[in-house]
């Protein structure tokens, strides 16, 4: 049966990674690099990645990876999404790290494990896992074409991109036009990609590769969608307490109480949907299952969080010094992310047998 | 220290002692609690041997394997769910030693007399009256809502013994035997048709002294521990996936194409999608609790079922179509057991509103995951410091 708890050297991991975040990612400093050059923190993502070695965990030793599985990554996300820190690690260290594993293509692998390149899949983040997605053109050993709202493709090093003979060829940064697309989640900014006959190493097959990636993405990223609505539920309850209207706590009125409460139930069965993904994922039992049912569930209550957290905040939620909007921001678009809950639903009929009409 | 090996050694000793196949049944249930494994997390000598709970798994598969009857736990909900934790608590030796044997093995089924016409939510402004004569209580009022009251042979109860300080501290607890005189049972029907509940009108009924449960006017304690573990007791189990509710109307969507509309799809994946989810959550409940690291998601799941429950019978009630506007029986009966997934959609859909009203509401189980585990402040109250008998009523 699968494991829905963390183990001590998880919560170990999570109180090291929350620690960290603390240093580098305070709200109003993630407000603030938000608007600047540098939307990505790459000083806390050094920390993570080099410091700690967290970019390699899906990699295994021999291959210059920590070799720890998907249950470690779900408490980093977990922790990185309670931040809404704005470092490329679902997208590098998870999604980028998945695609390679697929292929042949261990150097790469390593570099990115090591975390002294940044990696980023060149598929539209609203894609769902066996999905269709774009592809750009291979003629005499280059690339052409554009693909659009690449996640973190500002931060990458290297672009893992598709082309229209199927294979997936990876391509430096350097050799590629990447422009900034004014994102909605403002802390995970999308890029167009335009490759104008740039040079790609083939890594291998883009179909299975893709696949895994994004199935790993869609599972782990409920775990930050947990994280994510943890901590607006717990900002909020806080908040609540303290905040006196009618000489009285407001979160002693009853109508907001059970507003509240019913929160916590919403976040609570977030918890086990997403350690079961996890959990499935690095055992890969039922894992298409439960990474559906993990996805058809998280965005709701990830929305629902953010949103109760601004109206419940009332004015001050409203307003930019507030954190509150870089969470309605990456909640709102991470239930559009590796598809939509109709769209894991839709995989799920199938995979449980309940046909469509 | 009591492991796994050990209690594999004492029901092995017990199976050879009373082979399943030539005992009586109750006599091997009184065996099996004599030997200390009717419930192993109890005290040696009233049922169990000290042992951690979650080794009572062990001790049933063992005698599972070995074709053993068990005690049919759902005849007596009521007295291994709730009355057995609260007499273990606060019971003397002497009682512990009269009420767990007979109550663990099914001689002697419970019933809950709490509830009162003008004490639901509210259940600490309860106006049964207890006053003492002598040796004895002489209780007078009336319960309801009162699940298995015709079956059963005693009932946790619990009345005001001083209607002159604040209500919370005028209540005393008392083991009431249901065949004294001045008890009167009878039956509520309720919307499905049967009468699974009744009304109990207690008239001049003289408990014993000996049968309080705790000090005079410290019920409301003592029934906390009821209470508590009623819900745990509602919304604990461990079920496999479709375990519950969502499994026949999922049947029925894959055994019945004709019935399939997109509007209902979408409605049956996102049910099945939250009692999937719900699940997981009490499963992993009870991994914290085997891991000996209660977490406060149990409040939570009993309002989770209610509300599942509800919306996925209702839904099964519109897929059957013509069949929807049809009943299976109206007819006025006293059923014995619970079952919730017998019957048609109809009956289901109906019997699952009980759900967010029996055991808490769904409204007072908001409140205590606000106030408990949410640490939100509880609304300013009027009635803490006024006498019973001042209350507005």
């Amino acid at each position: 049966m699968t494991d829905l708890l963390y183990s001590e050297e998880e919560e170990a991991l999570r109180a090291a990674v929350r620690d960290l975040l603390a240093d580098h990612c305070d709200a109003p400093g993630v407000i603030a690099r938000t608007e600047s050059d540098t939307p990505h923190d790459l000083a806390a993502w050094k920390a993570l990645a080099d410091g700690m070695g967290l970019a390699g965990l899906l990699v295994p030793e021999a291959k210059g990876g920590q070799g720890a599985t998907h249950r470690e990554v779900a408490v980093v996300l977990e922790e990185l999404g309670r931040a809404v820190a704005p470092v490329p690690y679902l997208t590098s260290a998870v999604v980028a790290t998945e695609a390679l594993l697929a292929c042949d293509a261990d150097e790469l692998l390593a570099e990115l494990a090591s975390g002294r390149r940044i990696g980023a899949l060149a598929v539209a983040l609203n894609v769902a896992p066996g999905g269709a997605y774009k592809v750009v053109r291979h003629e005499g050993g280059a690339l052409h074409g554009e693909l659009t709202a690449i996640a973190d493709a500002a931060a990458a090093d290297v672009l893992l991109v598709p082309a229209d003979d199927g294979g997936l060829y990876a391509v430096d940064a350097d050799a590629a036009t990447v422009t900034p697309q004014v994102s909605f989640d403002l802390t995970r900014p999308l890029a167009t990609v335009t490759l104008d006959g740039a040079p790609g190493r083939l890594l291998g097959d883009a179909e299975p590769a893709v696949l895994r990636a994004l199935r790993s993405g869609a599972g782990l990223l409920a775990s930050e969608q947990f994280g994510l609505a943890e901590w607006t539920l717990t900002e909020t309850v806080r908040y609540l307490k303290e905040r006196k209207q009618f000489n009285r706590p407001v979160g002693g009125f009853q109508a907001l109480k059970h507003r509240l409460a019913q929160l916590w139930l919403e976040v609570v069965n977030l918890r086990a949907a997403a350690r079961n993904a996890a959990d499935a994922l690095a055992t890969g039992e039922d894992a298409d299952v439960a990474v559906a049912v993990a996805q058809a569930y998280a965005a709701s209550v990830a929305v629902h969080a953010a949103e109760e957290a601004l109206q419940l905040h009332a004015g001050i939620g409203m307003t930019w010094e507030h954190p509150v909007h870089l969470y309605l921001k990456r909640a709102k678009s991470d239930s559009i992310a590796y598809g939509t809950a109709g769209t894991h639903r839709a995989r799920l009929a199938e995979l449980v047998d309940l046909r469509a009409p | 220290m009591t492991d796994a090996a050990e209690l594999q050694r004492l029901t092995a000793e017990l199976l050879a002692a009373h082979p399943p196949a030539s005992t009586d049944r109750l006599d091997f249930l009184k065996a099996r609690f004599d030997a200390g494994l009717a419930w192993v997390h109890y005290p040696e000598g009233l049922g169990g041997l000290g042992a951690p709970r979650s080794l009572q798994a062990v001790v049933d598969a063992e005698l599972e394997a070995a074709g053993a009857p068990d005690n049919d736990p759902r005849r007596n909900g009521i007295g291994l769910g709730m009355a057995a934790p609260t007499i273990l608590k606060y019971g003397t030796e002497e009682q512990k030693q009269r009420y767990l044997r007979p109550l663990w093995v099914g001689e002697e089924i419970w019933c809950q007399l709490f509830s009162e016409p003008g004490a639901g939510s509210d259940l600490a402004a309860l106006g049964t009256r207890a006053v003492r004569e002598g040796d004895d209580w002489v209780v007078n009022g009336q319960k309801v809502w009162t699940s298995g009251a015709h079956n059963s042979r005693w009932a946790i109860l619990i009345a005001r013994t001083d209607p002159d300080v604040p209500k919370h501290r005028g209540i005393t607890y008392f083991l009431c035997d249901m065949t004294d005189p001045g008890v009167e049972v009878r039956p509520l029907r309720q919307i499905t048709g049967e009468a699974e509940f009744n009304e109990v009108f207690l008239t001049d009924v003289r408990i014993p002294d000996s049968r309080r449960l705790g000090e005079t006017g410290d019920g409301w304690r003592v029934a906390q521990t009821t209470l508590n573990n009623e819900r745990v007791a509602i919304g604990g189990m461990r079920l496999p996936r479709e375990g519950g509710m969502i499994g026949p109307v999922s049947k029925t969507w894959r055994e019945r194409p004709e019935l399939r509309t997109p509007d209902l799809h979408q409605r049956l994946l996102t049910l099945w999608v939250d009692s999937e989810v719900a699940r997981l959550t009490a499963e992993r409940l009870r991994q914290q609790l085997v891991a000996g690291q209660p977490g406060p998601e149990g409040a939570g799941m009993k309002l989770a079922f209610a509300r599942l429950n509800q919306e996925i019978s209702g839904l099964e009630v519109e897929l059957r179509g013509e069949e929807g506007l049809l009943y299976d029986d109206w007819t006025m009966r006293r059923p014995e057991l619970v079952d919730f997934t017998g019957r048609d959609a109809g009956y289901r859909y109906l019997r699952s509103k009980g759900n967010s009203i029996e055991g808490g509401t769904t409204e007072i189980l908001l409140n205590i995951v606000a106030e408990r585990v949410l640490g939100l402040p509880s609304e300013p109250r009027t009635d803490k410091d006024v006498a019973w008998k001042d209350l507005a009523r």
